[in-house]
């Protein structure tokens, strides 16, 4: 079945209302959801009305609907791609058999583990991001972020519909918890580092959907490839809704870029802060600190962990099935980047051992494309300047690159230089202020946009960019 | 020429996302290290794979003489220019369509030349000879019920084929059957109702506006069609009566009744692709009472910063009856000023006869404003700013 049921309390597509236990268990986690929404989701913006887009069914045809709501009236609920039929379990010890419809119970733990920490990072981003609105360059960037932020809150009710309606008590009362903890918070931080920071500026808001998000997608891609197909299925819908996260961030940059170039052209001068728009060193020093920070997301570059999950048939790799190999990796190696005194060398580990690596890796290459994008926009203008993506050892607190000091271009160096000159390649506090002091009122007359950002080249859902995307109530 | 419509994916704007490629049911999607890119063999144009897209980069549908190959698609940097021209042959209007064109610009003294900034049309992309078959996507009357005039909103739909027709051109719709001496109905011609991308934008569709006629073949066959008919078209047709493409035109559009077509086409397309120009919209339109004037609810929503409007009853009891004329003569003051600007663009649509009484009022102005309309026409006629089609 592909319909959602909107007559239920949460809409669904799984028959909810055929496992009274499970409808109650989740009616009953809704309104602290709500209470959640209330108190974290986007500050200010209760009565407003945003042009969203809603599923009304999984199909590819059905779930983009859209059209004006409130974002308290969004219809959060379950939905997951339409099953596969006869799938398998694609790799590992299992692999051959038929696709788990139940927690196999000797990896009831890890599984819970795994779909806890994915399921946090969702609420985490939407409470790091929800000062944004109150300066805002856009109505057009206003209702991006808007849907960004439900679609986050969706996610998680993915999670947690997982949680409830597979892992008994233990994965009802994760899912309390998911409710409890507070990005950034002292005692009760988000789970993974990258979710605690703030996102205070919009640059920092789109490096975050460009970058960060894309770890979201590489990891829901690994877990669309789980030999338990409800985990699969609920991914494979998320990721379709990740895509938007991520345009908003390339686009996003790219707009900020374009309009660094705009300014850098008409006037002849790289000192564009006098314009009052955002500069490429800036812009490159922003996209130093999340690469890297957002690296560490991934894990140790040898990870037991990983291989256990992927034995298991638990967590895959980016496109498992299209990799023309055993899908066991019992006997192959694969390289792996590590420090030696002074330098690196490529050392040959168990390929099972190397998963999150590859997986850190494969998403690298994607983040490089966008950047390469990016430099497109600048090479247009005549401008000779490239943004780089830092080498994979620089600014890193996980993993075996932790313990050293690296410059960008992957020069060992002492942890004095690196203090010395971190604000050669990090943004410092006058780079975050003079950011953050762009940031004023927000802009709210449709098809205007604020002095720093460039419009879109279109609007969303084919209207025009000046379209009234937010409705102010 | 035989022009198709290909799906193609716009490289500037795509983001790599791959939820097409996932989306597609066919496997029509593919990619390299560069670009996303379309078969078009293998497209069925069942647009599975457009609302997933994130970016809006995937609803790209140009008109083209040989279909771009994938590796020519994988080697852009952005899209080509949307009509190719080369290989475009000309292909005469043949005389039943323009025996009808000549007739509705007779009473002005004939044929003008298009406005210089109108986009250039296709014409004569499909004939009698060669047909195309559009299907009837929905056909509702849109005068209230009870009135005297009958007159339907017909929206069809090309689905894989070309049909590139620009505000202010008409098309023709070929009646089945023979007529009483036993030969082919003649062709129909339609004002196209809605702007250059379709009466819903990106849908390979436009919408007439039709008024049923007492024994009238064309307008009955037209008006009683149903969902999902087909029907044979031909056309498009029109390459002078056709919208500036300048957003500071300023464009004063009179009609009466289903006159109106060509206008909505006019004020949509501006809404759409400029919501805020500079160029004033101002619109004279004359029927009897309000529900028989077409679009009456729609246009009664338009924002009045998009168009002026202006309404003439004819037939509303315990009213003075007025015509658009009399409503141009009230906005004297507002019109004055705009006839001699280099900008303005007018247009007349509608009943056979109403020209005279606009020329009239046209007159007046000017001279009350002096201003000499005889020479100020001719200036406007030349220059391809002063069009009239009327039956």
């Amino acid at each position: 079945m592909s319909s959602i049921n909107y007559a239920d309390k949460i809409p669904n597509n799984v028959n909810l209302s055929e496992d009274r236990k499970l409808q109650r268990a989740l009616e009953s986690w809704q309104p602290h959801y709500i209470d959640w929404w209330k108190e974290m989701g986007p500050e200010g913006t209760n009565t407003s009305e945003i042009y969203l887009r809603t599923a009304i069914s999984a199909e590819p045809d059905g779930w983009a609907q859209f059209g004006h709501v409130k974002m308290e009236d969004y219809r959060w609920g379950i939905f997951l791609a339409p099953p596969e039929k006869d799938r398998k379990v694609n790799f590992g010890a299992h692999k051959g058999e038929a696709a788990w419809q139940e927690v196999p119970g000797e990896y009831r733990s890890m599984l819970r583990r795994l779909i806890t920490v994915q399921g946090d990072t969702e609420p985490a981003s939407v409470e790091q991001q929800r000062l944004l609105g109150q300066c805002c360059p856009s109505l057009y960037d206003l209702r991006n972020l808007f849907q960004v932020n439900v679609e986050e809150g969706r996610h998680l009710w993915a999670m947690v519909y997982l949680l409830h309606a597979y892992f008994g008590r233990d994965g009802r009362e994760e899912a309390e918890e998911m409710l409890q903890r507070r990005s950034g918070d002292a005692d009760k931080p988000r789970i993974l580092g990258a979710f605690n920071e703030k996102t205070a500026d919009w640059l920092a808001f789109f490096m975050f959907t460009f970058i960060t998000d894309r770890d979201g997608k590489y990891q829901l891609c690994a877990l669309a490839e789980s030999g338990f197909d409800p985990l699969s299925r609920s991914c494979r819908f998320m990721l379709t809704e990740e895509a938007h996260h991520m345009f908003v961030g390339e686009s996003g940059v790219g707009r900020i870029i374009e309009r660094a170039c705009q300014v850098m052209t008409e006037n002849r001068t790289d000192d564009v802060r006098r314009f009052g728009v955002i500069d490429l060193p800036t812009i490159q020093r922003y996209l130093n600190f999340h690469y890297s920070v957002t690296s560490d997301l991934y894990g140790a570059e040898v990870s037991t962990n990983a291989a256990t999950s992927y034995n298991m048939g638990i967590k895959g790799r980016y496109e498992e099935t299209k990799i023309g190999d055993d899908h066991q990796l019992e006997h192959t190696t694969y390289s792996v980047l590590h420090p030696v005194s002074g330098g690196f060398q490529p050392i040959e580990v168990p390929a099972l051992n190397a998963l999150n690596e590859r997986l850190r890796l494969d998403w690298a290459e994607d983040v490089a494309k966008g950047v390469e994008r990016w430099n497109k926009i600048i090479a247009k203008h005549g401008i000779d300047f490239k943004l780089t993506l830092p080498h994979l050892a620089f600014n890193r607190a996980i993993g075996h690159f932790s313990d050293i000091a690296v410059d960008p271009s992957g020069k060992v160096i002492s942890t004095e230089e690196f203090a010395r000159r971190r604000d050669e390649w990090l943004p410092s506090e006058s780079d975050l202020a003079y950011v953050l002091s762009l940031m004023g009122g927000a802009v709210h007359k449709p098809g205007q946009f604020a002095n720093w950002i460039a419009p879109p080249p279109r609007g969303i859902n084919n209207q025009a960019v000046d379209f009234e995307y937010v409705r102010f109530a | 020429m035989e022009l198709r419509r290909q799906h193609l994916i716009d490289p500037v704007v795509c983001i790599r996302c791959n939820t097409c490629q996932e989306a597609c049911p066919v496997d029509a999607i593919t990619h390299d290290s560069n670009n996303y890119v379309v078969s078009f063999e293998k497209c069925s144009g069942c647009r599975a794979c457009v609302s997933p897209c994130p970016t809006g980069a995937i609803d790209n549908w140009l008109l083209v003489d040989r279909p771009w190959t994938l590796d020519e698609q994988l080697g852009w940097e952005e899209l080509p220019e949307s009509h190719p021209s080369h290989g475009a042959t000309i292909v005469e209007t043949p005389a039943e369509v323009s025996d009808l064109m000549d007739a509705a610009t007779t009473a002005t003294g004939g044929k003008v030349p298009p406005p210089p900034s109108a986009a250039q049309p296709f014409t004569n992309v499909y004939s009698r000879e060669a047909p195309v078959t559009a299907r009837v996507a929905g056909n509702m009357r849109i005068t209230a019920e009870g009135t005297e005039s009958d007159i339907h909103h017909v929206v069809l739909d090309f689905q894989a084929n070309a049909f590139p027709v620009l505000e202010g051109q008409s098309i023709g719709i070929i009646p089945p059957g023979l007529d009483a001496k036993g030969r082919p109905h003649n062709i129909r011609l339609y004002s196209v109702a809605s702007p250059r991308e379709g009466e819903r934008s990106g849908y390979n569709n436009l919408a007439l506006t039709v008024k049923r006629v007492a024994g009238g073949v064309g307008s009955n066959y037209v008006c009683d069609l149903k969902k999902d008919d087909e029907v044979l078209v031909a056309g498009p047709f029109g390459d002078a009566f056709l919208m500036p493409d300048d957003p500071e035109a300023h464009i004063i559009m009179i009609c009466t009744g289903t006159g109106s077509a060509p206008f909505r086409a006019f004020t949509e397309r501006r809404r759409r692709a400029h919501a805020e120009a500079p160029g004033k919209l101002m619109l004279f339109f004359g029927a009897r009472s309000p529900g028989e004037l077409p679009y009456f609810g729609p246009l009664m929503k338009l924002p009045k910063t998009l168009i002026d409007v202006n309404l003439a009853f004819s037939r509303v009891p315990d009213q003075p009856k007025r015509y658009v004329q009399d409503k141009l003569r009230d906005r004297a003051a507002d019109l004055a000023p705009l006839l001699p600007d280099a900008k303005t663009h007018i247009y007349i649509c509608g009943l056979k006869g109403m020209e005279q009484g606009c020329d009239e009022a046209f007159a007046d102005i000017c001279r009350l404003n002096g201003l000499d309309w005889a020479s100020l026409r001719a200036t406007l006629r030349r220059e391809g700013r002063y069009h009239v089609e009327t039956y």
